[in-house]
This record gives C-alpha cells, sequence and structure tokens, in this order.
C-alpha cells in the first residue's frame, strides 16, 4: 500500500531561478569561488553516498544512512556557521562534519569500525563524533540530541563564550518530546541555538502529514516564543542567506531561532529501506526536478563558473580519493579486544577488569578454585 | 495478533511503522489491510505519546498492542510503561484496568551497536505490576503471545530481534493454543548439568549442549520463556536432579532475572548443589559494533561450553 506525502511549500523563497539567474533579496552575497565550494561539497557528499550504498549492498559495510536530495539543506546550513559554533548533528550529516576538515579516511575508518576508527569500533557507522570539528555525538534515539544542544548553548552563554549551536533533526523528531523541551527551554533561557528542521518529508514510511496537524513546522517554534522561519532546502543559497541571517539574529538578540529546511529524501531511509514500498513515484520524479545539485549547477554555469570538464574533474578527484581510503581502511585491522572495556569509566573498575582477564586469559585463569 | 485481532475489535495495534510499511520486521504484514487505519494505526515518532494514548484507551475497554520499532526505544516511554501502566490498577484500587501489550523486537541484531542492542528484561522484570514474556521458540511466541493479549495485566513482551527468521511448527487456528504466562519448559532433558536460559541465547545454550553430549556431558535445558512471573519450580526440579547449573543470558550481569534465578536456586536447593552457579551473560559494557567485539560481548557457544565444564569440574 502506497501513499503520498502532502505538504505546503507556499511561500518559501528560492534564490536559484530555473534558468540559473539569481533572485538576490534572498541569496547571499558570496564571491564565485565561494559558490563553487559549496557546490563541491554538495557533489563531494553525493558522490561518497552513491559508493557507500554500493559498499553496502556488497556486504563490506553494514549501513549507511545518506542524504541523497538532501545536500543543500545539510551543507547550506553547515557552511554558513562560524568555525567557532557547534553542530549537534542528527545523522544524515556527515557532509557537515566533512565540510569542517574531518579528515575523509577517518570517516571511512567508522564506517568500517576498524582500529584507527575514531569511535573505536564502537559505533554504527554514521555515529561519528568529533569533538575537534565542535561536532556533537550522533544520537540514535530521536530527539535526544535536541534538548542537549540547548544545554550546550544555554552553558557557553552563561561562560559568556560567544558561540552558537546548530542542532540538526528531523521532519519526524518534532514529535519527540526533546524538540519541545528543547524549544521551551531555549525560548525561556535566550539559549543561542539554531533550531535545524531538516524536513525531508518522511519519517521512514510516515509522511509530515501524518506526522503533525500544522500546516508547517516552522509555526511550532512561535508557541515557545522562539522566532521561525521556512526556506527553500533544495536551493543551496537560499539556505545559506537564511542561516546567515538567523546566526546574526541569535547572537544580537540572545535568542534562539528555528529554520524550517524543506527538502526531499529522494533515496530511502537508510540502506535498510525500500521507499518504494510506501511512497507513491510521481512525488519522487516531481521532486527529482528541484535537485538540488542540478539547481546550483546551473547557477554557476550561468555564471561561467563551472563547465563539464570542472564536473568531471570534480568527481573523479572524489572517487579516487574515496578509492584511497577505502583501500586502508580495509587493510587495518580491528580494534583490540580489550578496548570494549575502555571508557566505560573514566579508569577501568575492577569487575571491568576481571572481564577484561577473564575473556582474554579464559574463565579458569582468574577464578583458581573452579580449576 | 491476526487471529486474536479477529476474534475481539477491541484489540488495536499502535507504533511506528506498523501499518503501511507493515513493521519494520513485516510482523504486521496485512494487518492494515484486513483491519484498516483504525485498528492498526502508524503513529508519530513519540513513544511515550504512544504508549499513554495506548494505556488511555486501555482504560476505556481497548485492548492496545502497543508495538515498539526496537525495545531500545521504549525507554523513551518508561515513565508511561513503569509509573502508570504497571500501577494503575492498584492505585485506583482496582477500578482503572489496563489491559495492554507492550511488544517489540528485543537485544542485539547483528551490529547496531550501543544505542540499539538491549536486552530489557532486567529493566522491567523490576516492576511490580508487569507481567514479562521473552519466548524463543515459533510456537511459544503465538500462544504465550495469545495469553498476554487476553491478559488483563499490562505485558510486556520481548521478542528476540535475531529470532524472526527461526522457522518452526505453529499449531492452527481452531487449536487456540495459550501458553501460560509464567510457566518454564524442559526444552532439552540431560542429567548431568541444568541450562536456564530464555530468548536469543537459548539457541546458543542448545547448540552447546549438543557440543557437550559429544564430550559426554547431558544438559537439561530450562526456557523460562516468561520472567516474571518466574517458573522456579521447573528449574528447582532440574537442579535438583542434575545438581549442578549454569544461567545464561544476554542482559549485563549486574542484577536482573539472570541473578534472581541464581538467588532461588541457592535458597531452595542448596544442599543440591554439587557446584557454584555460573552465569554466561552480555560482557559489562555498552555494545560495540566492531565484529569482533561484538562476538565477544554476546553469550557464545564456547563460553556456555567452557561454563558447563566447569561446574562439572571437567577440563
Ligand atoms: C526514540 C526512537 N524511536 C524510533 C526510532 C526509529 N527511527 C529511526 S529514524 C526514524 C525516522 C526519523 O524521521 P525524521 O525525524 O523525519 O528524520 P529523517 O530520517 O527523515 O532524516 C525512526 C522512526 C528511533 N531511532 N528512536
Ligand atoms: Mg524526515
Amino acid at each position: 500500500m502506497r501513499r503520498p506525502s502532502i505538504f505546503l511549500r507556499e511561500g518559501i523563497p528560492t534564490a536559484i531561478r530555473p534558468d540559473g539567474t539569481l533572485d538576490r533579496t534572498h541569496a547571499p552575497d558570496i564571491s564565485t569561488e565561494r559558490k563553487r565550494e559549496l557546490y563541491v561539497a554538495m557533489l563531494r557528499t553525493r558522490v561518497i553516498d552513491g559508493r557507500l550504498e554500493r559498499l553496502q549492498r556488497q556486504g563490506r559495510i553494514g549501513f549507511h544512512i545518506g542524504s541523497l536530495g538532501e545536500e543543500a539543506s545539510i551543507l547550506g546550513s553547515a557552511m554558513a556557521m562560524g568555525a567557532q559554533d557547534w553542530i549537534f548533528p542528527c545523522y544524515r550529516e556527515f557532509g557537515a562534519l566533512l565540510s569542517r576538515g574531518f579528515p575523509l579516511q577517518s570517516y571511512v575508518d567508522n564506517m568500517f569500525a576498524n582500529a584507527n576508527d575514531i569511535v573505536k569500533g564502537r559505533q554504527m557507522p554514521d555515529h561519528y563524533t568529533s569533538r575537534a570539528h565542535r561536532f556533537g555525538s550522533v544520537s540514535s534515539p530521536i530527539g535526544t540530541q535536541i534538548s542537549q544542544a540547548v544545554g550546550f548553548a544555554w552553558a557557553a552563554k552563561l561562560k559568556r563564550d560567544p558561540i552558537t549551536v546548530a542542532v540538526y533533526f528531523g521532519d519526524g523528531a518534532t514529535s519527540s518530546h526533546d524538540f519541545h523541551t528543547g524549544l521551551n527551554f531555549a525560548g525561556v533561557y535566550g539559549a543561542p541555538v539554531l533550531f535545524l528542521c531538516r524536513n525531508n518529508q518522511w519519517a521512514i514510511s510516515l509522511p509530515s502529514n501524518e506526522q503533525t496537524a500544522s500546516q508547517n513546522f516552522a509555526e511550532k517554534a512561535s508557541s515557545y516564543g522562539v522566532a521561525a522561519k521556512r526556506c527553500d532546502g533544495n536551493d543551496v543559497l537560499a539556505t545559506y542567506h537564511t542561516i546567515t541571517e538567523a546566526l546574526g539574529y541569535i547572537q544580537r538578540e540572545k535568542k534562539p531561532m528555528m529554520i524550517e529546511m524543506l527538502t526531499y529524501r529522494m533515496g530511502g531511509h537508510s540502506t535498510s529501506d525500500d521507499p518504494r514500498a510506501y511512497r507513491v513515484d510521481d512525488e519522487v520524479d516531481r521532486w527529482a526536478k528541484t535537485d538540488p545539485l542540478v539547481r546550483m549547477r546551473r547557477h554557476l554555469e550561468h555564471l561561467g563558473g563551472w563547465n563539464e570538464t570542472d564536473e568531471s574533474e570534480a568527481k573523479q578527484a572524489v572517487e579516487q580519493e574515496l578509492s584511497q581510503c577505502i583501500e586502508r581502511a580495509e587493510a587495518a585491522p580491528p580494534p583490540e579486544l580489550d578496548t570494549m572495556f575502555d571508557d566505560v569509566y573514566q579508569t577501568r573498575p575492577p569487575h571491568l577488569q576481571q572481564q577484561a582477564s577473564q575473556l582474554i586469559h579464559g574463565p579458569r585463569a582468574v577464578d583458581p578454585h573452579l580449576r | 495478533m491476526l487471529e486474536e485481532m479477529r476474534l475481539d475489535e477491541n484489540i488495536v495495534l499502535m507504533g511506528e511503522e506498523v501499518g503501511y510499511y507493515q513493521g519494520a520486521y513485516k510482523v504486521t504484514q496485512g494487518l492494515l489491510e484486513e483491519f484498516g487505519s483504525d485498528r492498526v494505526v502508524d503513529t508519530p515518532i513519540a513513544e511515550a505519546g504512544f504508549a499513554g494514548i495506548g494505556i488511555g484507551a486501555a482504560m476505556v475497554g481497548l485492548r492496545p498492542i502497543i508495538e515498539f520499532m526496537t525495545w531500545n526505544f521504549s525507554f523513551v516511554a518508561f515513565d508511561q510503561i513503569v509509573q502508570n501502566a504497571a500501577k494503575l490498577y492498584q492505585m485506583s484500587a482496582g477500578q482503572l484496568q489496563v489491559p495492554i501489550v507492550f511488544r517489540g523486537p528485543n537485544g542485539a541484531a547483528k551490529q547496531v551497536s550501543s544505542q540499539h542492542s538491549h536486552a530489557v528484561e532486567a529493566f522491567y522484570t523490576h516492576v511490580p505490576g508487569l507481567w514479562v514474556c521473552a519466548p524463543a521458540t515459533p510456537r511459544d511466541a503465538k500462544g504465550l503471545l495469545k495469553a498476554a493479549i487476553r491478559d488483563n495485566n499490562p505485558v510486556i513482551f520481548l521478542e528476540g530481534e535475531t529470532l524472526y527468521g527461526i522457522k518452526g511448527e505453529v499449531p492452527e487456528v481452531e487449536e487456540d493454543e495459550i501458553i501460560p504466562i509464567g510457566k518454564a519448559a524442559v526444552a532439552r532433558e540431560g542429567t548431568d548439568a541444568t541450562i536456564v536460559t530464555w530468548g536469543s541465547p537459548y539457541y546458543t545454550s542448545l547448540a552447546a549442549a549438543e557440543r557437550l553430549a559429544g564430550a559426554g556431558i547431558e544438559c537439561e535445558i530450562i526456557d523460562m520463556r516468561s520472567l516474571r512471573p518466574l517458573d522456579m519450580e521447573t528449574v528447582l526440579q532440574s537442579v535438583r536432579k542434575t545438581n549442578r547449573c549454569v544461567v545464561v543470558h544476554e542482559h549485563w550481569p549486574y542484577a536482573g532475572p539472570g541473578a534472581e534465578i541464581v538467588d532461588g536456586i541457592q535458597r531452595d536447593a542448596m544442599d543440591h548443589l554439587d557446584a557454584p552457579i555460573l552465569r554466561v551473560t552480555g560482557q559489562d559494557v555498552p555494545m560495540p559494533y566492531a565484529t569482533n567485539l561484538e562476538e565477544n560481548v554476546l553469550p557464545t557457544e564456547a563460553r556456555v561450553e567452557e561454563a558447563v565444564k566447569q561446574v562439572c569440574y571437567r577440563q
């Protein structure tokens, strides 16, 4: 049984017109070079997504959760942030992490959970953390990052640290209690949080119109006294522009803000999902026409800042880099057995020392009276 | 569920992905089509929300089955289950009944790591007012689920996430077989040692028992099937016969039904024991993802085999 997602997009401004020209009122004032960087970051994300999906199909990695079709919302927002700002991710934002300079090799090591993995083989693929890149931990239970981001921002405010904390979540997560708690506390405490609702119109098989009876997700924020706007999440320049303005508002007014980025999940929920079972094809076809990469490329071409050679060179560069990373990641050894007992506590307590020793030397080695 | 829903139109099913998606593990296949969206309800992502909705609906006579996509996400609804479903009958002195079943996949699947791999029985068996079932075989899953749906108390129903693929005979509709809540089964008879287990590690234990038989050790396997109430009588009978016992479970070692069973044996069969009771459990760490680590966190055949040899004082 299949059904569509019926969600309104009226009144959402776009920056890039269908012919590639720009509506300057909704576009950021940035150089062509910066625009190329935005496009290349989106392209890189898409190429990586494609390859990881293939690796999963081949059984070389266990899982991937991608961002096909949502690249503009992710990169347009992440790249508008300052280096000092923190990001609390949902789980589709590997592109945002990479755009902060996180090495591709580290990301791929995480996919393979090898000994070089930054989280030591403990987490599922796409569940990374990088404090050095001011990027919080990916949390599987929906929504928990939202209230945590508010607490993080509130503490930063108390310490007079002039940062903004951006937190990503999906349309589905707006039903979680952490969403409501987060907005409420952020409003009351004036926490410098940028709530980023990546409305891709589906929560696995549940369409947005069954997730909420609200007209849109942004309007939920107003009941908590939090300012909110919607933007075209498939238009990287409109997104970049909206986020830049929101960041200005948050620091100027010392108040939180929410942005609903309207986009569309072109692929399955994850590699474990086939959406053809529950959603209608013409909806996907319709959204394919608003592909964020196609739109931005058209704009760059209009500016004379991109051509076919650039495109194939950029793709090839990512493919090559990826191949090397995958080769190294596959060749790396798995994490040492003993490491599973690390970091449960800051120092390993006696009962875990005992378990480790039993696991590694056998149960009889430590319990002499049972010999 | 299908059979019970045909019998009683007060039964409704709620949860994420239960309708159009037909269940994350296709458990609810065909139900939306047959019963419609009033009785098979796709919910927004708010476990506390739909657990509370279910509890409220149960008070006025519906018999909700609440599916958690996995039990890992039930923690969001912990307050509703522990503070409300379990106690409303007691707090209202019997005025408000909550005939509800909370069910879904439990325990580690392959490689789903720290936040997706909980064996939650230790949390829920702790709570008076709840029954807890953890079947291992298809036949028990069917018969116990029917019992749970017909029971007027709130029931926690734990389906081993790795067991959905297990095939086995189940009785026909007409037989209407009910497996009573709180009754263990002797799944394998033996004379030398008792293995007490439930859920996924039941299969690990069976395999270990076959290997041990090759070494001349005959294990009796008790499949608990329900964890609250605990059928200690069946366990004690077996231990009094074999004089040795190993308890095998997936949940963390600290407290929980595994420790509870050991306590019951030491109290009521102390004089029959020829060796300290051993437990084979999940390691006391959040579940890692890497295959080599995960394999060593879960109870393995080798660890069960070794523990049985230890209680038999064999090398
Ligand atoms: C508490 C909880 N319940 C259920 C799930 C299962 N789940 C994982 S992703 C998802 C859908 C989320 O949808 P949305 O918030 O729109 O994000 P999207 O995946 O579309 O980016 C669900 C229900 C979960 N991870 N956590
Ligand atoms: Mg979504």
